[in-house]
């Protein structure tokens, strides 16, 4: 057990206007954690996971991250040429749309290789190893590595997706609603494999979903969020067998039973 | 001089000619770079070169002499055009051969001969971009070079791989100058990639649709990307030129008539002249076989 | 320690915002404490509040006031008010939980989903799965089942392979929520032998079970849970 968080957030806050995007939001993650940020459409979860990833600049607070030499850094204020290498080599992204985060007009092979060629790799030999051994990890038979993944179902697109944010061995992993768009048998395998790659890899992961049973599966805390605001935060398990909050309550209860 | 009086020397007025040459001066300061520039409108269409005629009007004198080739060669109607052009508005001495000049402007091709300290090469270029087919948004790829973000490069070099077996790429293949920017050759056959590398010459690039200049100093290095299992390799012709003999050049194929005759030679006009005026033969004018016919 | 398991003056309710804030008390000062090596078993009526005890022990439950100390490692964690990491923590080395019902996750096997907790201990996946082996051959699971997902077994054998996994560990305390519900005679007996053997490795062992036979067997000490009923302080 590490005593040292790998994220620490403070009063991160992002406002549109005088419209709230989120509020005041104050966390820590620790290596190996997974996070669910879970609420309806319009909660303010998908504005703080994209503040977080510093996709979008907050308009208050910090969040500092334990770089590999284990210094923290304010992320608002580094360079942008540096957030861009963190995001590339030691963080992910999951878009909900694979589209969003793969190239559709090159190979599923070039889509997970080029990370690995951003970080300076040049042995095309190693580069294919590599990317062929991480479509068989996300269970794409290698047969399609020179596909384009145009040629690619849902399911497979998104673990594509996976594959290529995880090639170079990130620590932090952001996902925004991972399984979507997909349909039921192929979320569950989906979820599946996220699960085993995240304890394989121990990797830390903030997952944004409105599905509460991804969420169990998935995250070990969770935070609830309503109009922008954190209205609870706690065990997974805590919160969605003793939900303390009315909204909490509701939303918990509105799950339909299989 | 009297039928200049309508034009300013070398067609553009001086205002113009400093803009650019503060953009080539820019330019050679940062090798590799894409300056920005206020492409003028020339009496010429879009893709006839308005960017290296700027660029050469820009940095010409009485004194120079010019040469123009297109895809190496003096005689075809760009290379013509552009060499009249010149002679009209700068009154300058035009040649075809590489030695005699001290401008070159160039389409597609590097002379054969090695360039000297003396001599500048112009380069009309279409697109000036390396990035831009695998990332369309301008604003993506600025950032792109600006952070030296350049794997994407090589995820194209690799798409060749996987689906041709080698990088496939013969022209406008992509370098990196010294060390630090990825640049667009222009059109060039890969061929004359090796030398660009620490030519003697400065090599003056110009992009009049695109309005960008950019540019390598002499004794700069030019690599061609590529993977170490897959290094860069030019491209081998088995013949000889047919007119001259010359090996180790770049080579033109003629077809010659509809039975499949065909022949190989210079794509270098001037290099075969030259070298046929020192007595080299190739296959096709030689003796023996005209006996033979 | 020799008292791994401590609760004192812990109370508990349900705030029913969607019944208009109805409050339903669940236990009022609940305390009580298990030795190692103890096997107490929860008693009472159904409904009393029995299974709160053990969610609340767990960490599943919030708890309105009071203190659930737990013997980790060197130190004491009130799970009442630790952050969850630390409730994490203490599950993954000290506070183990056999549940009623298992909770399958799809395209696991079974032999899996039993070696589970020690992979997250970090023990080497063959040792793992030979000691998942071991037990689950204890607890008589049809060999052909083990390379299965446990999603379409029967009700037994998801028990008995949620026995296995809830039994690989060396956790101090085992929280037991009526382990041998659905079990036949042989198998209840196998659970009653290795509860027997937990208790001989000193292992504090907290368990609610219906089955009159087997609690005879197991408990040292039985805790009526009435006594912390909201309702009894009402009546009284």
């Amino acid at each position: 057990m590490t005593d040292t968080p790998l994220l620490k957030v403070s009063g991160v806050s992002k406002f549109y206007g005088s419209r709230i995007g989120c509020k005041d939001v104050n966390f820590e993650l620790w290596p190996g954690e997974v996070l669910a940020i879970v609420g309806e459409s319009g909660s303010g979860k998908t504005t703080l996971l994209n503040c977080l990833s510093t996709r979008l600049m907050p308009t208050a607070g910090s969040v500092e991250y334990r770089m590999r030499d284990g210094n923290f850094r304010d992320l608002y204020h580094m360079s942008e040429a540096e957030r861009r290498f963190l995001m590339r080599t030691d963080w992910g992204f999951v878009h909900q749309n694979p589209a969003d985060g793969l190239r559709m007009t090159v190979s599923a092979g070039a889509n997970v290789g080029e990370r690995l060629m951003a970080i300076g790799d040049r042995h095309y030999g190693k580069i294919r190893e590599t990317a062929s051994d991480w479509l068989s990890r996300v269970e794409i038979s290698t047969d399609r590595i020179d596909d384009q993944p145009r040629a690619f179902s849902g399911g497979m697109r998104q673990r594509l997706q996976i594959a290529r944010n995880l090639v170079t061995g990130p620590r932090l992993v952001f996902m925004d609603e991972p399984t979507g768009g997909l349909d039921v048998s192929v979320q569950a395998r989906l979820l599946d494999l996220l699960r085993g790659l995240v304890n394989d890899l121990g990797l830390a992961a903030i997952v944004v979903t409105h599905d509460l049973a991804v969420a169990r599966l998935l995250s070990h805390r969770m935070m609830v969020m309503k109009d922008g605001h954190v209205i609870e935060h706690g065990l997974t398990d805590r919160v969605l067998d003793d939900p303390r909050e009315p909204y909490t309550q509701l939303f918990v209860s509105s799950i339909l039973q299989v | 001089m009297t039928d200049l009086a309508t034009y300013n020397f070398a067609y553009l007025d001086e205002q113009t000619k400093r803009m650019i040459r503060r953009a080539i001066l820019k330019a050679i300061a940062i090798p590799g770079y894409q300056v920005p520039f206020a492409s003028r409108e020339m009496p010429m269409p879009y893709g006839w070169g308005t960017g290296g005629v700027q660029v050469t009007a820009s940095i010409i004198g009485p004194e120079d002499v010019l040469k123009v080739i297109d895809q190496g060669a003096d005689d075809t109607t760009n290379a013509v055009s552009i060499r009249a052009f010149f002679q009209k508005v700068a009154n300058v001495a035009v040649t075809t051969h590489t030695s005699d000049a001290t401008i070159i402007q160039t389409r597609h091709r590097i002379p054969e001969q090695k360039l000297g300290e003396n001599q500048v090469l112009v380069y009309q270029v279409p697109i000036p971009e390396p990035l831009r087919f695998l990332e369309p948004r301008e604003t993506e790829t600025r950032k792109m070079h600006a952070l030296e973000e350049y794997g994407l490069m090589h995820v194209k070099l690799y798409e060749d791989i996987a689906h041709n077996g080698r990088i496939s790429k013969t022209y406008a293949y992509p370098v990196k100058v010294d060390g630090r920017y990825v640049m667009d050759p222009s059109p060039t056959p890969k061929f004359d990639n090796p030398k660009m590398h620490m030519s003697d010459a400065l090599q003056l690039f110009g992009a009049g649709r695109e309005k960008r200049i950019y540019a390598v100093p002499p004794y700069t290095e030019v690599v061609s990307l590529d993977f170490e299992d897959y290094p860069f390799e030019i491209q081998k012709f088995e013949q000889d030129c047919a007119l001259c003999g010359a090996h180790g050049v770049y080579l033109d194929e003629v077809v010659l008539d509809d039975k499949g005759g065909r022949m190989f030679v210079c794509s270098d006009t001037d290099h075969c002249e030259d070298r046929r005026e020192h007595g080299h033969v190739g296959e096709m004018l030689a003796p023996s076989k005209e006996a033979a016919e | 320690m020799a008292t791994p398991l401590v609760v004192s003056e812990v109370f508990k309710s349900f705030t029913m915002h969607l019944r208009d804030g109805i409050k339903l008390p669940v236990v009022n000062d609940v305390n009580f404490s298990v030795a190692s090596g103890e096997c107490v078993v929860l008693g009472g009526p159904s409904g009393i509040g029995k299974s709160s005890i053990l969610k609340m022990l767990y960490g599943n439950y919030a708890v309105d006031a009071g203190q659930i100390l737990v013997g980790h490692k060197d130190k004491i964690v009130d799970i009442a008010h630790a952050d969850p990491r630390t409730i994490l923590e203490v599950r993954r080395h000290t506070l183990g939980y056999v549940s009623q019902f298992l909770r399958t996750v799809p395209r696991v096997s079974a032999l899996d989903v039993v070696a589970e907790p020690l992979f997250a201990r970090g023990v080497d996946a063959a040792q793992a799965k030979d000691k998942a082996a071991e037990l689950l051959a204890k607890l008589n699971l049809p060999r052909e089942l083990w390379s299965l997902p446990p999603a379409t077994f029967s009700g037994g054998e998801q028990q008995r392979v949620n026995i296995a996994r809830g039994f690989i560990t060396s956790h101090r305390i085992l929280l037991l929520d009526e382990p041998t519900a659905s079990l036949d005679a042989v198998n209840r007996r196998v659970v009653v032998e290795m509860i027997a053997e937990k208790k001989r490795e000193g292992v504090a062992m907290l368990g609610i079970f219906h089955d009159e036979e087997v609690r005879e067997a197991v408990a040292d000490r039985i805790l009526d849970v009435s006594q912390f009923s909201p309702r009894k302080a009402i009546a009284a």
